[in-house]
């Protein structure tokens, strides 16, 4: 049998149980010796129980997306046996935990795992258990797991490593017993380039940090608090900033606030809080204030679906104000974009003088991954043109971006959300009007950049995901290509502006195939505004895409568009 | 503004309060640099949007910062500016809808965090711009545009409200006295934490309320203003409350709390107990 280069793990049980720690060991234990990991989480909006899952991919070659189905279930209690033996492949096995007995047969055991874990000496040891036994249905080598628990452990005493490497002969031998095996894992192939683990929302952090951010207020919400908290934690040095505010309507204000008097600054929320900052998203783009805002988009609208993923909130970002305006806009597609893309919304709002939207999702938000290790010198931190003379200056003079006075050096102004005069007093002048909006929108040349993924550019029809939905869309596209299918691909997380050559591309393909998460298919309508013969694949489910639903559906779609092409 | 623009098309109302608090606050910005010896354009005024918020526009002479944003937010943009730049000098001007109606729940917070900013409040006791609908501080049972039967709220007493929440300078000022006035926000400035100079600053057109304010003799009207006592001292509590809970509206310093840290000392305080890790550092925890 041919070794697998792949395997799904999912741990389903409830909150508390230790399922998310489950996952994301495994994705160490894995990545540590030489595989690419990924993992996928979903929780419910509660702090203890309620279904909870956390799966992770592990491969030889760098995961794109969650995959189609499970190899492996875990299931922890009745419930999460029934939710997800759905999802497993065809040679699938169940590990469940003894204290259930489901109520059909076929390729699954049992395990007592906490017992197990008490008589291996230390009840935190059940997970251990749990990777014994994975290890032995996918033949990796238990010593990866000995490694790894000597390296992460012995610090801690004698005791609690011998807990563990009994917990793990425990695993080993049950999933032994049984005649179960899903196809042997090939070894790994070790990445000869330095890596990082880190979460996707970290990423955007850490991002943002190298290119000089220094203040950040948000408010907690699932799942852009952990941004906040990162925050808090490192954003501490002289003349820096990080606070927890009173309410999103208040984060955005204070970033405007900063980022006016000379600061790079940043919020994050999720969409209800997105939503409140709306009118003050507008007066950054009025009063012409650099300022991130990241939207880790969750299910809307209203309370929505705090904790499951999707697309939706792109028309949102477009225009969160009233009035005219388009706000710029970056979107990753994975965890390493989540780290460039922060650092390039920071950059873009000091060159443009403006907000700027980071819209990620919670999918990439919860994500762990391993990465190559982020280039801090590969991020040049920009720093906006700040007016230098004396005073009498026209901060609103003309019809494109010019230095910006910072208060405590001469130019003294009014920064005006109201319609103003080039000093920034009130006006309504039609033809004030007339050149400060032409002046706003103008500014957003300056953020066009031909940057982008492109291949296979001959064919008629192409694939152009956006944001998390990359990953799955690529998976995709790749096994098509496989099949002999002609498309091109295209992805830029540049959303707004998009790139002009990409765009130029674009216009000319005969269809463009946009899946995203959601109903409306927004970043098609947003294409088509733009004469991209767009039509989006959608799915509104709360969860990623599926490789091997995309591959069907581009390929009806794409042969529906063929056949309608030949009949005309 | 320094001198007449043309293209500026707002302007206050003959009579209107809001006249004395711009000459207030230039008296006090002026005496406030020459006393530390610090350039204009280290001031920064926040204004709300009201007829009062105008005033960052009106300023004569000199000129500091401005920041005209939007109705209500006038202490989350201090906020951010100041906190981002502590060296800044930052007013807040607004009005009594501004910052008591849609404004309100900014201003419990930066009292708890005795914020160090200075806040020059402009009660007329109407909502002024958006032609006379009732705002918070309009008396129980007055007609208004937006109250026709009468208003069916109580009013609220803005000092004995900044007082309950905490905030750590609490003055009480008239627009007709911009000489008092100016060393009136002069002292908030001077204070280190979050402070609130309440003006009654009447709107001719929409609730002209000067005669009740300042009295008149020949129709037997009494002032419902007195100056504060000079044996009041700012610094008891129970003292001012029971001050402002008194018939009539007290003008001068009301209270001022001792030895609290303001939010940007308290961080200083932080810096040197936390290890700050560079970006480097950070990075490598995540790196295997
Ligand atoms: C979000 C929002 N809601 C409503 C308005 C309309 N508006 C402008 S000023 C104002 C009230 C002003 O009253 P006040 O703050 O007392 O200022 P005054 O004009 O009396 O000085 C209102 C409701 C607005 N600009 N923005
Ligand atoms: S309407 Fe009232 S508050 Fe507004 S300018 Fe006129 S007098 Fe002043
Ligand atoms: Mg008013």
């Amino acid at each position: 049998m041919a070794k697998r280069q792949d395997f799904v793990v999912r741990f389903a049980g409830e909150g508390g149980q230790g399922v998310v720690t489950a996952s994301e060991a495994l994705a160490r234990i894995a990545a540590d010796v030489g595989y690419h990991a990924l993992t996928f989480s979903t929780f419910p909006s509660q702090i203890l129980g309620g279904p909870t899952w956390t799966q992770a991919r592990i491969s030889t070659t760098p995961v794109l997306s969650p995959g189609d189905s499970v190899d492996v279930l875990v299931a922890l209690n009745e419930e999460a046996y029934e939710t997800h033996k759905e999802d497993l492949s065809e040679d699938g096995v169940v590990i469940y935990d003894s204290s259930f007995t489901p109520n059909s047969s076929g390729r699954m055991f049992g395990m007592p795992f906490d017992d197990l874990a008490k008589q291996a000496g230390d009840i935190r040891t059940a997970n251990m258990v749990m990777m014994g036994a994975l290890a032995n249905l996918v033949g990796m080598p238990v010593k990866f797991l000995q490694d790894f628990i000597v390296n992460r452990y012995l610090s801690r005493g004698q005791a609690i490593v011998d807990a563990n490497m009994k917990a793990i002969a425990f695993g080993v031998e049950r999933a032994a017993s049984t005649t179960f095996q899903i196809g042997e894992l090939e070894p790994p192939i070790k990445p000869n380039y330095k890596q990082a683990m880190i979460r996707g929302n970290d990423a955007i952090s850490i991002g943002a940090l190298a290119a000089g951010l220094d203040v950040y207020v948000g408010y907690p919400i699932s799942p852009a608090t952990p941004i906040l908290i990162y925050m808090e934690r490192n954003l501490i040095g002289s003349g820096k900033f990080a606070y927890q505010s009173s309410s999103e309507i208040e984060s955005i204000a204070a970033i405007v606030g900063a980022g006016y008097a000379g600061k790079k600054a940043m919020t994050a929320t999720a969409g209800p809080g997105f939503t409140l900052m709306g009118e003050g998203i507008g007066l950054a783009w009025m009063a012409e204030i650099p300022c991130v805002i990241v939207n880790v988009q969750r299910g809307g609208p209203a309370t929505g679906l705090p904790t499951k993923t999707e697309q939706s909130d792109l028309m949102t970002a477009l225009t969160p104000a009233h009035g005219d305006q388009l706000i710029p806009i970056i979107a990753p597609g994975t965890v390493e974009e989540c780290y460039y893309g922060g650092a390039l919304a920071i950059n873009w709002a000091e060159r443009y003088q403006g907000p700027v939207v980071l819209l990620s999702e919670h999918s990439l938000a919860e994500r762990v991954q391993n990465i190559p290790k982020p280039d801090l010198s590969q991020i040049v931190p920009e720093v906006r043109a700040t007016y230098q003379g004396t005073n009498g200056y026209q901060r609103y003079d003309g019809y494109e971006l010019s230095p910006m006075p910072v208060p405590g050096k001469p130019g003294a102004y009014v920064a005006n959300g109201s319609e103003h005069d080039a000093m920034g007093d009130t006006t309504h002048l039609p033809s004030r009007h007339i050149q400060m909006t032409t002046r706003r929108f103008s500014k957003l040349k300056l953020l066009e950049e031909n940057v982008y993924e492109r291949e296979n550019t001959d064919a008629p029809i192409a694939v152009m995901p956006w944001g998390g939905s990359k990953g799955p869309a690529m998976e995709a596209y790749e096994r098509l290509k496989a099949q002999g299918t002609n498309l091109a691909w295209y992805y830029s997380m540049r959303i707004n502006p998009l790139p002009p050559k990409l765009l130029e591309e674009l216009r000319k393909k005969e269809l463009v195939l946009v899946p995203e998460l959601n109903y409306l298919g927004q970043f098609a309508s947003f294409l088509r505004s733009h004469g991209v013969n767009a039509q989006a694949i959608t799915q509104y489910t709360g969860l990623p895409f599926r490789p091997k639903d995309l591959v069907n559906r581009i390929k009806d779609a794409a042969s529906a568009a063929s056949r309608k092409a030949v009949s005309v | 503004m320094t001198s007449k623009n043309p293209e500026y098309d707002f302007k206050w109302c003959p009579g209107c309060g809001d006249f004395g608090v711009r000459r207030a606050l230039e008296f006090a910005l002026q005496d406030f640099c020459s006393y530390h010896e610090r350039p204009m354009n280290s001031n920064v005024i926040v204004a709300g949007i009201g007829c009062s918020g105008n005033l960052v526009h009106l300023v004569e002479g000199e000129q500091p910062y401005g920041f005209h944003g939007i109705h209500g937010r006038t202490l989350p943009i201090a906020f951010g500016a100041k906190m981002g730049r502590p060296d800044l000098n930052v007013v807040v001007v607004a009005g009594d809808g501004d910052f008591l109606s849609i404004g309100l729940e900014h201003v419990a917070p930066q009292a708890a965090r005795n914020l160090d900013v200075c806040c020059v409040i402009m009660d007329n006791g109407v909502y002024g711009l958006t032609k006379g609908q009732s705002s918070p501080t309009t008396d129980l049972g007055v007609i208004t545009s937006s109250t026709p039967y009468g208003k069916l709220e109580s009013d609220l007493n803005p000092l004995d409200y900044y007082l309950s929440i905490g905030v750590s300078f609490i003055a009480s000022g008239y627009s007709s006295k911009p000489k008092d006035l100016g060393k009136l926000i002069q002292a908030g400035m001077e204070h280190k934490g979050f402070s609130i100079v309440h003006v009654l600053s009447p709107c001719t057109t929409y609730n002209d309320n000067y005669e009740q304010l300042k009295g008149n003799a020949k129709k037997g009207i009494e002032p419902i203003i007195f100056d504060v006592p000079k044996e009041h001292d700012i610094h008891d509590r129970e003292a001012a409350h029971k001050l402002v809970n008194a018939a009539k509206i007290p003008i001068g310093v009301i209270y001022q709390a001792q030895g609290r840290p303001t939010l940007d000392q308290r961080l200083e305080d932080l810096r040197g107990r936390v290890k700050v890790r560079s970006v480097q550092e950070q990075l490598e925890v995540f790196v295997f």
